[in-house]
């Protein structure tokens, strides 16, 4: 920014967002100024956290049925997988693999669940965009944390599971921590690239049906990653859910610290999708005004 | 520059700024649109210039009338000013606190209550939560709308609609305020209380971008007043002479003061 500054005081907020001087220039697709921009979306987070609980409340999350279907649909679900596996594998994984599957399973849609968010954030969130100039990486952020609150309630249902079964429970299950965290980044960085895309592609979202159904079908969740065979294997090394759904059912089935190799790979995959995410959606999102 | 006292800082500073659009005449960008055209080079796409080597700059505290004719550019220039389009070439310095009410759509959801509306937009323009609260029932009280703050915003009429958003955008206490066409809103009374709210805005040190095409409040309310024509800005001058090229040349003005053309806010 060349701003031709006239009073002193104001040169240190030549900023976008500041609520003291703007200045606006062309940049297609260039970058803004990455420090305001960051500071200034943490300034407004309260908006991701107000926008995140009134999609919410629009879900019926807040009334008794709402925080059940919550907590069934899930349920549900690994219930019909685990049926369908039984009866493909044709030997009983047993009651510990449905610990597995479920675990997985409730991981997997909360990042699934926040690219579904996100994918509409933007073109949906319209009105606010042609009126409103504020960090646009606030909508596909308050998906992600839509995602994440709806992910909750499926941790109450995994906990007595995981303990009836009698899997391991000790020390190792503080890696969960880290490992979550590196889901939620990854999450978030493929809301931001989902967000985004979706301005361009309006029918991205039809195709992400698609893809996150594959994308089940090639990750261990409905089997081991120890039992996928030879020439498959090359499935895990291109998938970067795979590395750390390992680690995740590593410390939760064997009660194991994650292998190193998978934490490295996982962390780079997820920090890869976070730093290009981000810098496709904001280098675009100057853009979305138009385009919308 | 440097001999400008603080009451006479420019506020906003619009240098030779144009806007292009490129709107593809397919109905929406798909991902199969693109994959079937691949290799065919056939791209059907129009460029608009919604704004061509716009400058102008308003001084502090001063109240910029925009005059216009439909498809002017006046909105594209109202949202280049508010930092949600940026300009294709040129250079928009803005400096304080904006608040807009322009006129597309206001940027409320009509699914949500008029109070989630409230705060969301509050949060997205920057406003914390203590100044939301603070302000929140000043703005409900503007809008006489203390009944249907909790239900959604599609049962509202739309003129309490437009209540809403002409409160909620004065009410933010801004630097600058940018009001885009949406002062015709409600009923007689709160037409006549929009108008003296303005009255009393345009009074206090505050700067003031407004689009109307009510020629009697621009010539009422603003010091001065640009005409945009085809992406261009044709004139910059007072009101009133602005008011009256503009009029002569839409061939309107055949009384003098016609009722039509100057109705009130």
């Amino acid at each position: 920014m060349t701003a031709p500054v006239r009073d002193p005081e104001q040169r240190q907020r030549t900023d976008e967002f500041t609520s003291v001087r703007h200045v606006y220039e062309p940049h297609r697709v260039g970058l803004p100024p990455l420090g305001s921009y960051v500071r200034e979306l943490w300034r407004r987070r309260e908006f991701a956290f107000e926008l995140s609980r009134t999609t919410l409340r629009a879900q019926h999350y807040n009334t008794v049925l709402g925080q059940l279907w919550l907590i069934l649909s899930p349920l549900l679900l690994a219930c019909v997988y685990f049926v369908l596996v039984d009866i493909l594998r044709a030997r009983t994984g047993g009651i510990t693999f449905f610990a597995h599957l479920m675990a997985c399973l409730f991981v997997y849609y909360f990042v699934m669940d926040s690219i579904r968010q996100a994918v509409r954030s933007v073109v949906g969130g319209g009105r606010l965009i042609l009126n409103t100039a504020f960090p646009r990486v606030l909508l596909p952020g308050a998906a992600v944390i839509t995602a994440l609150w709806r992910f909750l309630p499926t941790i109450a249902i995994y906990v007595p599971v995981h303990i009836a079964v009698g899997l391991p429970v000790g020390v190792e299950l503080l890696w969960l921590i880290p490992v979550f965290l590196l889901f939620a980044v990854l999450a978030t960085g493929l809301a931001m690239l989902v967000a985004a895309g979706q301005v361009y592609f309006r029918d991205l979202k039809n195709f992400l049906t698609y893809v996150t159904r594959l994308w089940l079908y090639g990750s261990p969740i409905l089997y081991f990653a120890s039992e996928v065979p030879e020439r498959y294997q090359f499935l895990l090394v291109l998938n970067p859910l795979a590395p750390l759904l390992t680690a995740w059912s590593d410390v939760l089935d064997f009660g194991r610290a994650p292998e190193v190799a998978d934490l490295v790979v996982g962390a780079a995959w997820a920090l890869a999708f976070f730093v290009g995410g981000a810098l496709f959606f904001i280098s675009r999102e100057r853009e979305f005004a138009v385009r919308l | 520059m440097s001999s400008l006292s603080v009451s006479e800082r420019t506020r906003i500073r619009v240098e030779d700024v144009s806007v292009t659009y490129r709107t593809s005449l397919e109905k929406a960008p798909t991902l199969r649109s693109t994959l079937l055209r691949l290799g065919r080079r056939q791209r059907v796409i129009r460029e608009i210039q919604a704004l061509q080597n716009v400058s102008f700059t308003v001084p502090h505290g001063k109240v910029l009338g925009v005059v216009g004719a439909n498809g002017a550019g006046k909105s594209t220039l109202m949202r280049t000013v508010a930092g949600i389009l940026p300009p294709t070439s040129g250079r928009v310095e803005v400096e304080g606190r904006v608040s807009t009410l322009l006129s597309l759509g206001v940027g409320f959801n009509r699914k949500l209550t008029g109070r989630q509306n409230v705060v969301l937009g509050g949060l997205a323009a920057g406003l914390t939560r203590a100044e939301l609260r603070e302000k929140y029932d000043e703005i409900v009280e503007f809008a006489e709308l203390e009944d249907f703050m909790d239900m959604p915003m599609r049962t509202y009429s739309s003129g309490m609609y437009g209540r809403l958003a002409f409160a909620v955008a004065v009410t933010m206490h801004p630097d600058i305020l940018i009001i885009d066409e949406a002062l015709s809103v409600g009923d007689a009374r709160f037409r006549r209380k929009s108008f003296n709210r303005m009255r009393e805005l345009c009074a206090e040190d505050r700067t003031i971008l407004l689009v109307s095409h009510a020629l009697g409040s621009i010539e009422k309310l603003c010091d001065e007043a640009i005409w945009m024509d085809k992406g261009r800005m044709r004139m910059w001058d007072e009101p009133h002479a602005v008011v009256e090229a503009y009029t002569e040349f839409l061939g309107v003005r055949d009384e003098d003061e016609d009722p039509v053309t100057m109705e009130d806010v």
